[in-house]
């Protein structure tokens, strides 16, 4: 079976303007070539710290933005460039979920409103009784249909931002870091939600988040992203216990864990200064300016991704010791290690 | 030494309790991990604590240092903000000011309770700067908020927080607009300089990974209550009560098997 979603070199280019001429100075790329492929019915991840590019290409497969290269091939068909009007059947299959449940809906407008709108978009009308199904499918009472989003708690409100991705019964969703703005215990609470959601429904996932445990919590495969491209890609377990990227590994290290002696036990500070601009991005390797284990090699020839294990890639020149799982002093940076003792 | 003493503190706005009826201390040189979800009042509790609460009904006392500071009048308070008890806060962009360059908000902010010269004030933010990990920090202090990232954004407010050597910091949220190696990053940072000048700490966050790795107690609250405290190992093996322990479990953790669902409160 062909995959739902097949992304292949994307690239997002923005113009950088002066402020008062408005003449074009230069260009950030924050997307540069990222290529996934998301099959029916799993949850692909997506991780990486604020300006790796992330949400960009979130926005570049649901077709809000606009590509500069690259193709999107969703369901069979190309919607790289597809216009509104061809785009608008497509939709109903492509939904998005996003990060602040109270700027994605409309103040001045009742859930009802809100829930009715992907049917008004398609030419449709929901049957009497689908709003009040709806809203109790993401664990809602039918009474809410009447009230206005700021009646709502920030985990309510998240879950009127579900039903309504949910509404014409899509292929894949895309969330878009769907539970940062909540507490842990309604972040538990929306996590179970779309697990349950996605069983019921057969859907597929591209879960975006900077929170490795939530993506551990719901994805099967994770992608983690730098500067506009993705460094590494693998399943869950295998990702999680094989890093083999040396960013993999320092941010898998930089989890805080809520237990004092593991977390008291290892050292803090794997990865020392800041994400370099994506405006000017390091030659060759884009991680080599904070990597540990970067050599000459990093600054002339950028890594591609290249297959390690059967279904874990990486591009690094120098990865860490995949075969044994822990290298050398891989194991020491990546987290989380064994307990003391254990062989 | 009991450097603050939290005794019976109720704060209310109109009809809302924020923070109702909360007791504790802190010894000098300590961290405490005031932990909770939103609305909890632990936010409140600090701002009680620096006296920077408008429009509240405030009720039981705050010792710092033998000093009452509820009672005090708001001069005797503005004396010790800043000097003896510093703040830092989540988001460093909205507590800098985005006209004035770094380094003159760092020397305002000492000149305020020292006499100096602005010379001796301009080496004094240099020295701090450089200090908290700003490269090349006499030209950095020079440039504008804007200018710099997230991390370095948060490395000049602990210099700001730190400039006046004080006794007690409140850390509201500090790591929390930051990504995950950054937050690191000014986490050993912060736990550095509080060796240093052995400063106490009263660090809030919502976030029980980073209580684990930096408090030495711990307060967690609910409803604008301390429904638990203890040293942090103790509380962290053995929580005692129910809230405590739904919170541990509701956090997705890498280091253990993953669940088929989530604990929820």
């Amino acid at each position: 079976m062909t995959p739902l979603l097949e992304a292949e070199g994307l690239v997002k280019r923005f113009p950088m303007r002066h402020p008062l001429t408005r003449r074009v100075t230069g260009h950030l790329t924050a997307v540069d070539g990222v290529s996934l492929t998301v099959r029916r019915g799993e949850t692909l991840g997506l991780v990486g710290e604020s300006g790796c590019g992330k949400s960009s290409t979130a926005r570049l497969i649901t077709r809000l933005a606009e590509p500069t290269g690259g193709t999107i091939r969703f369901d069979g068909r190309d919607i790289t460039t597809m216009g509104e009007a061809t785009l608008r059947p497509v939709r109903r299959d492509l939904q998005m979920i996003f990060q602040d449940p109270f700027s994605s809906l409309n103040p001045r407008m009742t859930v009802e409103a809100i829930l009715s709108a992907p049917f008004r978009y398609q030419g449709l009308k929901p049957e009497p009784g689908q709003i009040a199904e709806l809203l109790r499918r993401v664990g809602l009472r039918p009474e809410h249909a009447e009230r206005l989003p700021h009646q709502f708690s920030g985990g309510q409100a998240q879950r009127i931002g579900i039903a309504r991705a949910l509404a014409l019964h899509p292929k894949l969703v895309v969330c878009d870091e769907p539970v940062s703005a909540l507490d842990v215990s309604v972040q538990a609470q929306i996590l179970n939600l779309l697990r349950d959601l996605q069983e019921e429904f057969e859907l597929s996932y591209v879960f975006i988040a900077h929170d490795l445990g939530a993506v551990r919590q719901v994805c099967g495969r994770i992608a983690v992203m730098y500067l506009g491209t993705v460094v590494e890609i693998a399943d869950r377990d295998e990702l999680f216990a094989h890093p083999a990227h040396p960013y993999t590994a320092a941010l898998l290290a930089a989890v805080p864990i809520p237990d004092p002696r593991i977390e008291r036990a290892r050292p803090r500070v794997v990865l020392s200064g800041d994400l370099p601009s994506p405006a000017n991005p390091p030659s060759g390797c884009p991680f080599r300016t904070r990597c540990p284990r970067a050599a000459e090699r990093c600054a002339l020839e950028r890594p591609t991704l290249a297959e390690g294990a059967p279904g874990h890639r990486v591009a690094c020149h120098f990865p860490l010791d995949t075969s044994l799982g822990l290298s050398r002093d891989g194991a020491r940076r990546a987290g989380p290690r064994p307990a003391k003792g254990a062989p | 030494m009991t450097l603050l003493d939290v005794k019976d503190l109720r704060v209310s706005f109109g009809e809302t309790r924020a923070v109702d009826g909360l007791s504790f201390s802190l010894e000098r040189g300590r961290v405490l991990g005031l932990v909770g979800e939103s609305g909890c009042g632990k936010s409140v509790t600090s701002l009680a604590v620096m006296g920077l609460l408008n429009g509240a009904t405030t009720s039981g006392e705050i010792w710092f240092d033998g000093q009452e500071l509820l009672g005090s009048d708001r001069r005797a308070v503005r004396r010790l903000r800043g000097d003896r008890l510093a703040m830092i806060f989540q988001d460093p962009l909205s507590s800098l000011n985005p006209y004035y360059p770094v380094g003159f908000q760092i020397a305002e902010a000492y000149r305020a309770h020292r006499r100096t010269s602005r010379k001796q004030a301009r080496a004094i933010v240099v020295r701090m700067l450089d200090r908290v990990g700003i490269p090349e920090a006499e030209r950095r202090a020079r440039d504008y908020p804007h200018q710099f990232s997230g991390g370095m954004r948060q490395r000049v407010m602990i210099a700001m927080a730190l400039c006046l050597e004080p006794e007690l910091i409140i850390a509201d949220e500090p790591t929390t607009a930051l990504d995950v190696t950054v937050q690191a990053q000014i986490l050993a940072l912060l736990d550095t300089l509080r060796a240093e000048y052995g400063t106490a700490v009263l660090l809030i966050t919502h976030d029980l990974g980073v209580v684990a790795g930096t408090a030495d107690e711990v307060v967690v609250m609910y409803g604008g209550r301390a429904v638990e405290r203890g040293e942090v190992h103790a509380l962290f093996e053995d929580p005692r009560e129910p809230y405590t322990r739904r919170l541990l479990a509701a956090v997705p953790r890498i280091d253990r098997p993953v669940p088929d669902r989530l604990e929820t409160l």
